[in-house]
């Protein structure tokens, strides 16, 4: 039997479904409309809210002064390339968790997450002095390999997660058919959590690519991504808010489209489960 | 070929033991059903077997080769599940394909079996339909051919049918048999369906509590069982157990009738009660009898003659089919050969 809602309640619940959602994408909002103002307009008290000329002419500094497109492929690379190896990782470690579980798996599941609790300022210095020797400092392979190590562990509890639905049954049933091991994973298991998968893969790279304390912190100019390439317009010139929301607005703009290409994959992977 | 022998064959999970010594000879071609009540280590016996769990202690063998600890992919057995477990994301011809794919057999002969399995199983129709498209009975069907393809040593089925409705049960139980006729491949058959044993098997194994209280012919395990366990199990509607004194009178601790082998009549008999439910069936009655001292009695009459509740009958047993009872449960020699 369907609820009954009033209409006054139902209007007055999307209104603030869409205050609350104003209120969270107002930043973002403000930065892109300051992106095309002057720089004077940009510190204009009281603020203006949208430009009385609009300009492209902070976007022509920003490309300018530093190779967007160079940071834009590093940031692709960092986190689609720290999310793959991270899910060649993941999915069978998770297999093994699910389907194959022992006395400990709970307190190993328990205790990847706990590295998520630890504040990575603790380690910075040990890791920032072991990438100095190993001379990975500044290369795009040494911050892939810190972005899988630190995404790893959300990945193998999506993924555990995600297959803990998958009946078992299935994949006994590819075992009597004669499949080993790497056949019943990737054409049995695989196939049938591509939608978990998905989501973990979707939301790992965005996670990686919105990874900021690792990435300014291991990087120069070389490898640095585009959260490197913002902190560098924020710092030494003084301020320069147009120029600023323009970086923001260029290092924003690939993760928010994909987002919004694949909301509907992102909002049924992670409710997935959550309804039978 | 499709020998299978365990010898003391035993499982634990963790301190719980689940079957404590099993030891058992199945021949090539039989047609064998394990049957019992719920818990007692049917799936876990079968899935031994299969290797989808490791024994704890004994051996396996299948064509005489120790498989104890060969992985399930390694033993040429095919399973059907109850839950059938196909394979969601494929059609019915890459369902019944899977376990010659993986075997690498060549692309032509795959169709060339896939085609025949699908015509034997009537599901031409249904090859590119996904498994959420079929009905139940379709989807056991393709679980079986899937089974099939692959001419496996010996079909493995743990409660294949438990999830179909009655009718569709009882066709999918010819159609296995008739399989089994046209195949002569072994078959291991788990069911607590006492009727599916009875109808399907060469040869029944009995379990209870992990262990086998009776190996033999549906028709050894009716006319001689070596228990109370076995006799109170095979048969339906159940044996009826006379204790005490009535019992004592037989010479035994316990005694046992079929509802089928007591003499009914209105006027004498040994025992006397008053039908409590009649049961109509049409070709037969089952009267509920209650007898002073035994309680209630199952009897079974032919369907001609009707009875009134309250009515008092008399029941004499058949004397050449009295099962006989020790103490500790076991059967005592008996009238009837
Ligand atoms: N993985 C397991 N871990 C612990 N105990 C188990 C496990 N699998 C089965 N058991 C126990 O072993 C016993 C036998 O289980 P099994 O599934 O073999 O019974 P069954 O005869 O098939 O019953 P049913 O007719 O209900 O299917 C049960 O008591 C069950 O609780
Ligand atoms: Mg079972």
């Amino acid at each position: 039997m369907a609820r009954s809602v009033r209409p006054q309640t139902k209007i007055a619940f999307t209104v603030l479904a869409w205050l609350v959602g104003l209120i969270l994408f107002f930043p973002i909002l403000w930065a892109i409309l300051t992106s095309f103002k002057t720089e004077s307009e940009a510190i204009a008290s009281p603020p203006v809210v949208l430009p009385s000329v609009w300009t492209l002419e902070n976007y022509f500094d920003v490309q300018a002064r530093s190779d967007y497109f160079k940071h834009f492929f590093n940031s692709v690379l960092i986190s689609v390339g720290s999310t793959l190896i991270g899910l060649f990782i993941g999915v069978p470690a998770a297999w093994s968790m699910a389907f194959s579980p022992t006395k400990r798996t709970k307190d190993i599941l328990m205790w990847m997450l706990s590295t998520k609790m630890m504040p990575a300022v603790g380690v910075v210095v040990p890791i920032y002095l072991l990438f100095r020797d190993w001379q990975l400092l500044d290369t795009v392979h040494g911050l892939t390999f810190v972005l899988t190590m630190i995404n790893l562990p959300i990945i193998i509890w999506m993924l555990y997660t995600y297959f803990r639905e998958i009946p078992v049954d299935i994949l006994e049933a590819a075992r009597m058919d004669g499949a080993e091991l790497w056949k019943e994973i990737v054409y049995v298991l695989v196939p049938m959590a591509i939608p978990g998968i998905a989501s973990t893969l979707l939301l790992n790279v965005i996670l990686a690519w919105n990874e900021a304390f690792w990435t300014i912190n291991l990087t120069a100019a070389q490898a640095a991504p585009l959260t490197a390439f913002i902190s560098s317009f924020s710092s030494p010139q003084g301020l320069f808010w147009a120029k600023l929301s323009a970086a923001s607005t260029l290092a924003i703009a690939p993760i928010l489209l994909l987002g919004w290409f694949s909301q509907k994959q992102l909002v049924r992977g992670l409710t997935f489960g959550a309804v039978k | 070929m499709g020998s299978i022998t365990l010898d003391h064959v035993n499982k634990a999970f963790g301190d719980v033991q689940v079957i404590p010594d099993i030891s058992l000879d199945i021949k090539d071609g039989e047609f064998v059903v394990f049957v019992g009540p719920s818990g007692c280590g049917k799936s876990t016996l079968l899935r031994l077997i299969a290797g989808l769990e490791d024994t704890t202690g004994g051996t396996i063998k299948l064509d005489g080769a120790d498989m104890t600890n060969a992985p399930p992919a390694k033993r040429g057995l095919a399973m059907v599940f109850q839950s059938y477990a196909l394979y969601p994301h494929m059609s019915v011809r890459d369902n019944i394909a899977f376990p010659l794919k993986m075997a690498n057999t060549p692309k032509d002969v795959i169709a060339q079996k896939v085609d025949y399995a699908a015509r034997t199983l009537n599901l031409n129709d249904y090859l590119d339909r996904r498994p959420r498209a079929l009905s139940g009975g379709q989807r056991q069907r393709v679980a079986i051919g899937r089974a099939i393809v692959r001419e496996p040593k010996a079909f493995l089925f743990d409660e294949p049918l438990s999830n179909l409705d009655a009718a569709l049960r009882v066709n999918m139980r010819l159609e296995i048999t008739e399989l089994h006729q046209q195949l002569k491949t072994t078959m291991i058959y788990v069911t607590h369906d006492q009727v599916e044993a009875m109808t399907m098997a060469d040869r029944i194994v009995v379990l209870n509590a992990g262990k086998v209280e009776q190996f033999g012919t549906p028709l050894e395990l009716y006319r001689k069982p070596a228990n109370r366990f076995v006799a109170g199990f095979i048969g339906s509607p159940k044996m009826n157990f006379i204790d005490g004194q009535d019992a004592a009178r037989y010479d035994a601790h316990s005694i046992g009738v079929r509802p089928e082998h007591f003499q009914l009549s209105r006027e004498s008999g040994t025992f006397t009660g008053k039908v409590a439910v009649a049961e109509q069936l049409g070709a037969d009655t089952f009267l509920h009898v209650n007898v002073e001292r035994l309680g209630l009695i199952t009897v079974r009459t032919g369907g001609d003659e009707t009875f009134e509740n309250g009515e008092t009958v008399h029941l004499t047993p058949d004397p050449q089919r009295i099962y006989r009872f020790s103490a500790d449960g076991t059967a005592l020699s008996h009238g009837q050969a």
